[in-house]
C-alpha cells in the first residue's frame, strides 16, 4: 500500500476514534461521579447533530449561534433525565439505574424518530471542504476541528477534574459520596452537573461530527456502543484512558478497513475492534480486579 | 417459615400457570394469543437463564442473545443444510453452546461488573457480524427459511397448537429445573457470591466453578429457546440476535424482577404484551411509550414488577400476623 493511502486510512480511523473519544468521555464524567452507566449518551450526540441542523436550515440561524443553542438543549435534556429518571429512583440499584437510561433512550429516539425523517442529513462545513494535501492524504478540514474539538475535551476535563474547586468536588463525589458529604459536597448537585455537562458534551460531538459524517435520529444507538467501548477502555474513570480508547477503536476499525485481508474485511470491521478490545480487556484483567478490590 | 411460605407460593405459581396454559388455546377470542404466548415463552426461557445469572449470581451478562443466535443458527444450518434430524440438530446445538461457553467462561469471568457487562455485549456484536457476514452458511442478512419442524413419530407440530404445547413444555421443564437449582447447594452458593465474593470464598466455594456453571447453564437454555424459535417459525434472519435485542432480553428480566425465576416469566410476559399488542394501537408513538413505561417501572418498583408484587404481600402478611400476636 503506497504510504498516502496509508495515511488516508490513519486519518479516518483518527477522525472516527476522536468522536468516540468524546462520545466515551461522556460516559465517564456521568460514571465518576454517579457510578451510573449512562445508556442515553449516544442520544445527546444525536441530538447535537439534528438540533444544530434544524436550528441552522429551518430556522436560519448562524451556524455558531446554532450549535450554542443545540448544546444547551442537550444540557437541558441531561438535566430532565437526572431530575426526572435518576433523582426520583431513590431505592433503585445500579440495574435499574440503568434500565432507567435505556428506556430515556428508547424515548428520546421515539421522539426524534417521530419529529424527523429517517434520511440523515447534513448540516454545513465549519470550514469549507476543500482538503488540504498532507503526503498523498487528503484531509478535510472538518477532520481537523473534529480531532481537534476531541482533544481540547480531553484536556480540559482533565485539568477540570484536577486543579478545580468544582472538578475536585465532582472527583469526591466518585471516591465516596459519604465522604463528600460530610466535608459538605451536595452530591446531588454535583450529579445535576455530570449529567448536564456529559449532555453538553456530546452534542459538542454531535455538532461538529455531523458535517463530516452526517446525522439522522438513529445515529445514536451506534455511537453510544463505540463510546461505551472508548469508556470501558479507560476503566469508566480516566479521561486520558477514555481518549485513547477512542482513538484506538477508530484506528482499529479503520486499519481493518485498510488491510482488506482474510477475517480483516471492512465487513467485520466491528467484529475485529471487538475482539481487539476484549484481548485488551483480559490482559488488563488482573490489574482492573485488584484495582476494584482497592476501591 | 419463609422458605415454606415460598414453596407454597412457586406451587401456587406453577398451578396457576398450568391451568392458564390449559386454558388459553380452547377458549374463543383468547384462543387468538396463542403464538403470543408461544413466543412468551421462548424469550422466558433465555430470561430465567439471565435471572440465574444476574439475580441469583450477580453476574452482569448483556451476551445471552449471542447463545440464542448460536442455538438458532445451528439447528438451522444442521437441519436444513446438511439434512441432520431436527431433535439430533437441536440436540448439537445446545452441546456446542455449552462447550463455547465454558470455554469463552474461564478468560470473561476473570472480569467483573462493568467489565464483564462490556465483554459480554463484545460477545453478541461479534457474533451478530458472524450471522451477517457468513452469508455462505447463514443466509448473510437475508437469514434462512425453509427450516424443517421438529416431529415424534411422522407427526409433525405443524399446527399452531402443537407449537405452543412443544414450546411450554420446554419452557415449564426449564423453570422447574431452575427452582430446584435455586434450593439446592448450588443455588445457596450462588446466592453466597451474590452476596459477597471474599466471603464466598472464605467459606471455600469455588467462585469461578459456580460462576462458569451457571453461565454455561444459561447459554444451554437460551440455545435451546432459538433451536425452538426456528423450529416453530420455520426462518431465521440475524435480525433477533443483535444488540438492541440483547437489551430487551435483559429489560424483561429487570421489569420482571430479577430476584425471582417468576419474575422472569412475568417480565418478559409484560413487555412481549406490551410491545406486540397494546402499543401497537398508538401507531408510530410505541417506543416512546414503552420508554415512558419502562422508566416509570423503574422508578416505582425498582426490584421488578413481580417481585415488588410478592415483598409488599409478605410485609401486608407479616404485619398482619403481628397485629394478631399483640391483641
Amino acid at each position: 500500500m503506497e504510504t498516502g493511502q496509508f495515511l488516508q486510512y490513519l486519518v479516518s480511523g483518527l477522525t472516527m476514534g476522536s468522536i468516540y473519544a468524546l462520545v466515551g468521555l461522556g460516559f465517564t464524567i456521568i460514571f465518576t461521579v454517579t457510578g451510573i452507566i449512562n445508556f442515553a449518551q449516544g442520544e445527546f450526540v444525536m441530538l447535537g447533530g439534528m438540533l444544530s441542523y434544524i436550528l441552522f436550515t429551518s430556522f436560519g440561524l448562524p451556524s455558531g449561534l446554532a450549535i450554542l443553542l443545540s448544546v444547551v438543549a442537550a444540557a437541558l435534556v441531561g438535566i430532565m433525565l437526572y431530575l426526572l429518571g435518576i433523582r426520583t429512583a431513590r431505592k433503585a440499584s445500579a440495574v435499574s439505574l440503568v434500565v432507567i437510561t435505556i428506556g430515556a433512550s428508547i424515548f428520546i429516539r421515539g421522539v426524534a424518530g417521530q419529529i424527523w425523517t429517517r434520511d440523515p442529513v447534513r448540516p454545513p462545513y465549519f470550514s469549507g471542504s476543500e482538503s488540504l494535501s498532507f503526503a498523498g492524504a487528503y484531509i478535510q478540514p472538518q477532520v481537523l476541528w473534529i480531532m481537534g474539538t476531541a482533544l481540547v475535551a480531553m484536556i480540559v476535563l482533565h485539568v477540570f477534574f484536577s486543579y478545580t474547586m468544582l472538578g475536585k468536588a465532582l472527583k469526591a463525589c466518585a471516591i465516596s459520596r459519604a465522604a463528600a458529604g460530610l466535608v459538605g459536597i451536595d452530591a446531588r448537585a454535583m450529579a445535576l452537573i455530570a449529567f448536564a455537562l456529559a449532555a453538553a458534551l456530546g452534542a459538542i460531538a454531535g455538532s461538529v461530527m455531523a458535517p463530516h459524517t452526517t446525522v439522522s435520529y438513529e445515529s445514536g444507538v451506534m455511537l453510544g456502543l463505540k463510546g461505551f467501548v472508548a469508556a470501558a477502555i479507560g476503566g469508566f474513570k480516566s479521561h486520558t484512558l477514555a481518549f485513547f480508547g477512542g482513538l484506538l477503536v477508530g484506528l482499529i476499525e479503520s486499519l481493518t478497513v485498510a488491510a482488506n485481508w482474510g477475517p480483516f474485511q471492512s465487513e467485520y470491521a466491528d467484529a475485529v475492534a471487538l475482539i481487539a478490545l476484549l484481548i485488551i480487556l483480559l490482559i488488563r484483567s488482573r490489574r482492573l480486579s485488584t484495582e476494584e478490590r482497592a476501591s | 417459615m419463609k422458605a415454606i411460605l415460598r414453596n407454597k407460593w412457586s406451587y401456587l405459581a406453577f398451578g396457576a400457570l398450568l391451568i392458564l396454559l390449559a386454558i388459553v388455546p380452547f377458549t374463543p377470542r383468547l384462543d387468538d394469543y396463542t403464538m403470543l404466548m408461544t413466543f412468551i415463552a421462548i424469550n422466558t426461557m433465555v430470561t430465567v437463564g439471565l435471572c440465574l445469572l444476574m439475580g441469583y449470581t450477580g453476574q452482569v451478562s448483556l451476551g445471552q442473545t449471542a447463545f440464542y443466535g448460536i442455538g438458532a443458527y445451528v439447528s438451522a444450518i444442521l437441519s436444513k443444510t446438511y439434512g441432520v434430524n431436527p431433535w439430533l440438530a437441536m440436540l448439537i446445538a445446545a452441546a456446542a453452546t455449552g462447550v463455547f461457553a465454558y470455554v469463552i467462561g474461564f478468560p470473561i469471568f476473570r472480569l467483573r461488573g462493568n467489565y464483564l457487562a462490556m465483554a459480554t455485549l463484545g460477545l453478541v456484536l461479534v457474533v451478530y457480524v458472524l450471522f451477517r457476514e457468513l452469508g455462505e452458511y447463514t443466509g448473510g442478512p437475508d437469514g434462512m427459511a425453509g427450516i424443517p419442524y421438529l416431529s415424534i413419530g411422522g407427526l409433525a407440530f405443524k399446527s399452531r397448537l402443537a407449537k405452543y404445547f412443544l414450546v411450554w413444555f420446554f419452557c415449564l421443564a426449564i423453570l422447574l429445573v431452575s427452582q430446584n437449582i435455586i434450593r439446592s447447594r448450588t443455588g445457596r452458593a450462588l446466592r453466597a457470591i451474590h452476596g459477597s465474593e471474599p466471603a464466598a470464598e472464605s467459606v471455600g466455594i469455588d467462585l469461578s466453578r459456580y460462576k462458569i456453571k451457571i453461565f454455561v447453564l444459561s447459554a444451554v437454555y437460551a440455545s435451546i429457546a432459538g433451536s425452538l424459535f426456528v423450529h416453530t417459525l420455520r426462518s431465521v434472519n440475524p435480525q433477533p440476535f443483535g444488540f438492541m435485542a440483547s437489551v430487551m432480553i435483559v429489560t424483561m428480566a429487570v421489569v420482571g424482577g430479577l430476584a425471582s425465576i417468576w419474575g422472569a416469566l412475568f417480565g418478559t410476559a409484560v413487555v412481549r404484551i406490551l410491545s406486540n399488542e397494546v402499543l401497537l394501537r398508538f401507531g408510530g408513538l410505541d417506543i416512546i411509550i414503552y420508554g415512558v413505561i419502562l422508566m416509570i417501572v423503574m422508578i416505582l418498583v425498582p426490584q421488578g414488577l413481580f417481585v415488588g408484587l410478592r415483598d409488599t404481600y409478605e410485609r401486608w402478611r407479616l404485619k398482619r400476623t403481628r397485629k394478631g400476636a399483640v391483641t
